[in-house]
C-alpha cells in the first residue's frame, strides 16, 4: 500500500539512499535490517546496465532507459492524446474534414491551428504570456502557476506522508475545510492583534483543526481498527456539512448582514503577504510549502519518527516486532498529515481567497493532492515538482478555457495520462521502442517488492 | 493491516454465545454508550412536542393499515429506554467475557431509529411515509451496491479496485448517449456495461500485466474519467441536448398481486428493472464466489496467486476476467444515474457514489450480501434525511445530512472493527 513500488518505478533518486540508510542502521540492533538492505543494494547493483566496451552506446542506453526519458515519453504521451481530444472536438476541424478528400491541407490547418491554439494558450497562462507588454507583466503567468502549486504541494506532502506510513488519505477534502474553519475562524474573528502575531494564530489554529480531524481517522484505526479509507470519507463530508453549516448560521461564520453561505473578508494582519509585491498572485505562503517540503524530507530521511513510519509502511507486524509503537505512529503521522493538508487549506483562505471564502474552499485539493502525492512518488522532493506541474496545468488550463474555449477538464485527462503512463515504464518504453533494462533482473526486483509490501 | 489483536476473528454469532473469549474489547459497549449519549442529549436540549403520524399503507395496498399516531416524545424517550437496557446488557455481556449477540445490537439500532423518527416528525401536520422511506432507500441504494459488488469481485480475485466511481461514471455517461441514440434503455443498459468493463480493462491492463501499484491506477483512472466524461459532455453533449442526452428511462415494474402486499410490496415489488435486477445479481455473485469452480479460483488467486498458480490456473486470467465482471457489473450501477434516476447526464452526477460503494464494500468486509446490505443502509441513511426535510425537523438541516456519515463512523469503529482482506489484495503476480 506504500509508496514503495511506486518509488522503484518512478523515482530514481538521484544519490543511493540505500547507502545512507545502511550506513545509519545500527548493524548491532539490527542486523535483519541490515541483511535486506545489502540485498537489496545488490539487486540494484545487478541491475545496472552492463558494459558492452562501446563507450557511446553504453552511455546512450543509459539516457534511453532512464527514469527522465520515461518521463518525458508519458508527458508527450499524455499530451498526444490531449491534442487528439482538442482536434476530434474542434468545430473548424470537423468543418474541413468533411470535405477532407477534396482539399486535406484545409483539415491539416485547422488540426494545426486547433493543437497550436490550444498549447501556446496553455504555455502562456502557465509560464509566460509572450503576448504582454513588459517582462514583468509576462511573468504573472509563472507566478499564478506558484499560487496554483502552493495548496497542491503542502496538501499533496501530507497524502504522500501517510502513504508511506501504509494508511490512505482520502480525507484531504475534509482536512483543508477543518483548516479553513479555524483559520477563518481566528483570522476575521479575532481582531486586535498586530499583523505576525494574528496571522501566526490564525495558521496554527488552521493547522491544528486540520491535524486533529486527521487524527480522528488515525486513532479510530490505531485503536478500534476502522479502515482509514472509510473513516476519511465519512470525516470529508461530515466537515464538509459542519463548514455549511457555520457558513449557513449568522454568529458563527456568516458575514453579518449577508444571507450568503460566505465569510466576512479576512482581517489585514492575518494575511500571508505577497511575495513579490501586489502585482503578483503569489503569496508567502509559496515559502511555507517550500519549508515544508525540506520538512517532511528531514522526517522521511533524518528522523528516527520518519523512520518508524516508513517501517510501518513497508511492514506493520515486523516493525511492532522491532519494537516501534504502531498505534503511536499512526496516529502521529495522521496528525502530521493533516496538519500539512491544513497548511494548504490556511495558505488558501490567509492568502488566496482573503475576500471571504465558500463551502468550495477546498475546489478539489484534497483529491488532486492524491494524484500529486503518486506522481511524486510519495517522496518530499518528488511532490515539489508534481505540485510545480500540476499548478502549471490548472493556470494553463483556465487561460485555455478562456482564449479557446476548450473546456478545462482536458487538464484532468492530460495530467492523470502522465501518471498513468510514468507509472508503468515498461509500457512507455515499448511504445517508444527504448531498450528494456536488464529484463531478468528487473522482474526479480518487481516480486521481490511486492513481497515487502504484503508481508 | 496487522495491530494488536484486539478481537479474535469473528466466529459465527450465534454458536458463540456461551464462549468466552480471552482479550476483552470495550469497543462496541463505548460505540452504543456514545450514540445513546448523543441520543439523549438531542431529546434533552431539543424537546420536541406533539404526536408524530407513521404511514404504513399506500392506496394501492390488500388491506390498510390505519396510520400510526404515537406522543412522540414518550415514543422517543422509550427508545432512549430500550436503548439504555441494551447498553447496560451490553457492557455486563462483555465484562463477563462473553460474545455480545448481534441482535441486540439490531433491536437497539430499531428502537432508537424509530424514537429518532418520532421525535423529528412530531408536530408535523403530514404523516411520516415508511414506505417512501424504504422504498426510497433501496432506489438510492442501487448504484453504491452495484458498485460494492463490483469492488468485491475484484478484491477477491486480489485487485483493488479504487475505479469504481469511474466505472459508474463511465457506466452513466455511455448509458446517457446510447440510449438517447437508440431511444432504448436497454440499449442504454448495455453500452453502460461495455464502458464499465472498459475502464475494468484498463485497469488490469496497468494493474495485472504492468504491476503498477493498484491504488495509483485506480485513483488515476477516477480522474481520467471524470475529466473525459466532463470534456465530452460539455463539448459534444451540451451543443447536442436532444439528440445526445436525453433518454427514455426504464418505466416502474409492479409485478402483479406482490406489489399490494402492504409495506413490503411498494417498497420491494414496485420499482424498476434495475432494482430487480440488482437483489438478482448480489444472490448471483454470492453464488459464483461461494458455489461454482469459478468462484473458488477467484478466492483462491486474491488469497494465494502463488499456490493457485501451483495447481494450474491460470492467475492473471482469473483476474482479469473477474475484473472485467466487476466492471460490467459497476457500469450497470452507472447506468442507474441515467435511465433511471434522471433522464440525462450532468457533469460529475456520480458525486462521490463510488467512494461510498468502497466503503459499502469494506463495511460488508468484501462478502457480496454483506456488502449489497451496506449499501442499502448507506442509501437508507441517505433518504432519511430527504424524507426528514419533507416533515420538517427542528434540527439544522446540515446536521441531519450529516447524521448518516457520523453513524457510519461510530458503527466501522465500534461494531465491524478490524476488517481483512483478501491475504493477496493490492499485489501484483509475477510467474516465476
Amino acid at each position: 500500500m506504500s509508496g514503495q513500488e511506486n518509488e522503484d518505478s518512478t523515482q530514481q533518486p538521484p544519490s543511493n539512499p540505500l547507502e545512507e540508510e545502511l550506513k545509519r542502521v545500527d548493524a548491532e540492533a539490527e542486523p535483519g535490517l541490515v541483511e535486506e538492505l545489502e540485498q537489496e543494494r545488490a539487486r540494484e547493483e545487478a541491475e545496472t546496465v552492463e558494459v558492452t566496451g562501446d563507450r557511446w552506446r553504453d552511455a546512450f542506453r543509459q539516457i534511453v532507459s532512464g527514469s527522465w526519458t520515461v518521463a518525458l515519453g508519458a508527458i508527450l504521451l499524455a499530451v498526444l492524446a490531449g491534442s487528439i481530444l482538442i482536434v476530434a472536438t474542434d468545430e473548424a476541424v470537423q468543418e474541413a474534414a468533411s470535405y477532407f478528400f477534396a482539399r486535406p491541407q484545409d483539415t491539416l490547418k485547422a488540426v494545426g491551428e486547433a493543437i497550436g491554439g490550444a498549447y501556446s494558450a496553455l504555455f502562456r497562462g502557465a509560464v509566460y504570456n509572450y503576448q504582454a507588454d513588459s517582462f514583468a507583466a509576462g511573468i504573472r503567468s509563472f507566478t499564478q502557476t506558484l499560487n496554483n502549486a502552493t495548496p497542491l504541494i503542502a496538501a499533496g506532502l501530507g497524502v504522500a506522508l501517510a502513504f508511506r506510513a501504509g494508511l490512505f488519505n482520502i480525507g484531504g477534502q475534509g482536512q483543508m475545510l477543518m483548516a479553513a474553519v479555524g483559520a477563518g475562524w481566528v483570522g476575521f474573528g479575532v481582531t486586535g492583534l498586530p499583523f505576525p502575531l494574528h496571522l501566526l494564530l490564525a495558521m496554527v489554529a488552521g493547522m491544528l483543526a486540520a491535524a486533529l480531524w486527521a487524527g480522528i481517522a488515525g486513532a479510530l484505526k490505531a485503536f478500534t481498527g476502522a479502515h482509514e479509507v472509510i473513516s476519511t470519507i465519512m470525516l470529508n463530508w461530515i466537515a464538509f456539512y459542519l463548514l455549511s453549516f457555520f457558513l449557513a448560521t449568522p454568529g458563527l461564520m456568516q458575514a453579518p448582514g449577508s444571507a450568503n453561505p460566505r465569510t466576512p473578508p479576512i482581517a489585514e494582519s492575518a494575511q500571508l503577504p505577497p511575495l513579490l509585491g501586489d502585482r503578483y498572485p503569489v503569496h508567502w505562503g509559496f515559502v511555507l510549502a517550500l519549508l515544508a517540503v525540506a520538512y517532511v524530507w528531514w522526517l522521511l530521511n533524518r528522523a528516527s519518527l520518519g523512520f518508524s513510519y516508513r517501517a510501518v509502511g513497508e511492514n506493520p507486524r515486523a516493525a511492532r516486532v522491532a519494537g516501534i509503537d504502531v498505534e503511536w505512529s499512526t496516529v502521529s503521522v495522521m496528525l502530521i498529515a493533516g496538519a500539512l493538508v491544513g497548511l494548504a487549506g490556511v495558505t488558501q483562505v490567509l492568502g488566496t481567497a482573503t475576500t471571504g471564502f465558500g463551502e468550495g474552499i477546498d475546489s478539489g485539493i484534497g483529491f488532486d493532492a492524491i494524484t500529486v502525492a503518486l506522481l511524486g512518488g510519495s517522496q518530499p522532493v518528488g511532490v515539489l515538482f508534481a505540485g510545480l506541474l500540476f499548478g502549471a496545468f490548472k493556470a494553463g488550463g483556465s487561460a485555455m478555457q478562456a482564449a479557446e474555449g476548450i473546456p478545462i477538464e482536458i487538464v484532468l485527462v492530460v495530467q492523470s495520462l502522465i501518471v498513468l503512463f510514468i507509472a508503468a515504464p515498461p509500457l512507455v518504453r515499448a511504445i517508444f521502442r527504448l531498450p528494456q533494462p536488464a529484463r531478468r533482473t528487473a522482474t526479480k526486483r518487481k516480486s521481490s517488492s511486492t513481497k515487502e509490501m504484503t508481508a | 493491516m496487522s495491530a494488536p489483536v484486539s478481537q479474535p476473528a469473528p466466529a459465527p454469532a450465534q454458536e458463540a454465545g456461551a464462549r468466552t473469549i480471552d482479550k476483552v474489547s470495550w469497543k462496541t459497549p463505548i460505540a452504543l454508550g456514545s450514540v445513546l449519549v448523543l441520543y439523549v442529549a438531542l431529546l434533552a436540549l431539543a424537546p420536541h412536542e406533539g404526536s408524530a403520524r407513521f404511514a404504513l399503507s399506500t392506496s394501492r395496498d390488500f388491506f390498510q393499515i390505519p396510520v400510526y399516531v404515537v406522543p412522540a416524545m414518550s415514543t422517543a424517550w422509550l427508545g432512549a429506554g430500550v436503548g439504555l437496557l441494551l447498553t447496560v446488557a451490553v457492557v455486563l455481556t462483555v465484562r463477563a467475557r462473553r460474545r455480545v449477540p448481534l441482535w441486540w445490537i439490531s433491536v437497539y439500532a430499531v428502537f432508537l431509529l424509530v424514537g429518532f423518527l418520532a421525535w423529528a416528525a412530531a408536530g408535523s401536520p403530514r404523516d411520516l411515509s415508511v414506505v417512501g422511506l424504504l422504498s426510497g432507500a433501496v432506489v438510492l441504494a442501487v448504484p453504491i451496491v452495484y458498485g460494492s459488488l463490483s469492488g468485491v469481485i475484484g478484491e477477491r480475485s486480489g485487485v483493488i479496485n479504487i475505479a469504481i466511481e469511474a466505472q459508474l461514471l463511465a457506466g452513466a455517461f455511455s448509458a446517457a448517449v446510447v440510449a438517447s441514440l437508440t431511444g432504448s434503455p436497454w440499449a442504454g443498459l448495455l453500452a453502460a456495461m461495455v464502458a464499465g468493463m472498459l475502464v475494468a480493462l484498463v485497469l488490469g491492463l496497468f494493474a495485472i500485466t504492468y504491476r503498477v501499484v493498484q491504488i495509483i491506477v485506480g485513483v488515476v483512472l477516477n480522474v481520467l474519467v471524470i475529466g473525459l466524461t466532463s470534456f465530452f459532455y460539455s463539448q459534444v453533449l451540451v451543443p447536442n441536448t436532444e439528440l445526445l442526452n436525453s433518454t427514455t428511462r426504464f418505466p416502474r415494474l409492479p409485478i402483479p398481486f406482490l406489489d399490494r402486499i402492504p409495506v413490503v410490496g411498494p417498497v420491494l415489488f414496485n420499482q424498476t428493472i434495475l432494482v430487480y435486477l440488482m437483489f438478482v445479481v448480489v444472490l448471483a455473485v454470492w453464488f459464483a464466489l461461494y458455489r461454482t469452480r469459478w468462484g473458488l479460483r477467484v478466492r483462491a488467486v486474491g488469497e494465494h496467486p502463488k499456490a493457485a498458480d501451483t495447481v494450474g490456473i491460470n492467475v492473471l486470467a482469473t483476474r482479469y476476467r473477474a475484473v472485467l465482471i466487476a466492471g460490467a457489473i459497476a457500469g450497470m450501477g452507472g447506468a442507474f444515474y441515467t435511465v433511471v434516476s434522471i433522464n440525462q447526464f450532468g457533469r460529475e452526477m456520480t458525486a462521490g457514489a463510488g467512494f461510498i460503494a468502497l466503503a459499502a464494500m469494506i463495511f460488508g468486509k468484501w462478502d457480496p450480501i454483506k456488502a449489497a446490505l451496506a449499501g442499502l443502509l448507506f442509501g437508507f441513511a441517505t433518504n432519511l434525511q430527504n424524507v426528514l426535510s419533507v416533515v420538517g425537523s427542528p434540527v439544522p438541516s446540515q446536521f441531519m445530512l450529516m447524521l448518516p456519515y457520523v453513524v457510519t463512523l461510530f458503527a466501522v469503529a465500534g461494531l465491524v472493527g478490524r476488517s481483512q482482506p483478501p491475504a493477496a489484495n493490492g499485489q501484483a503476480y509475477v510467474k516465476e
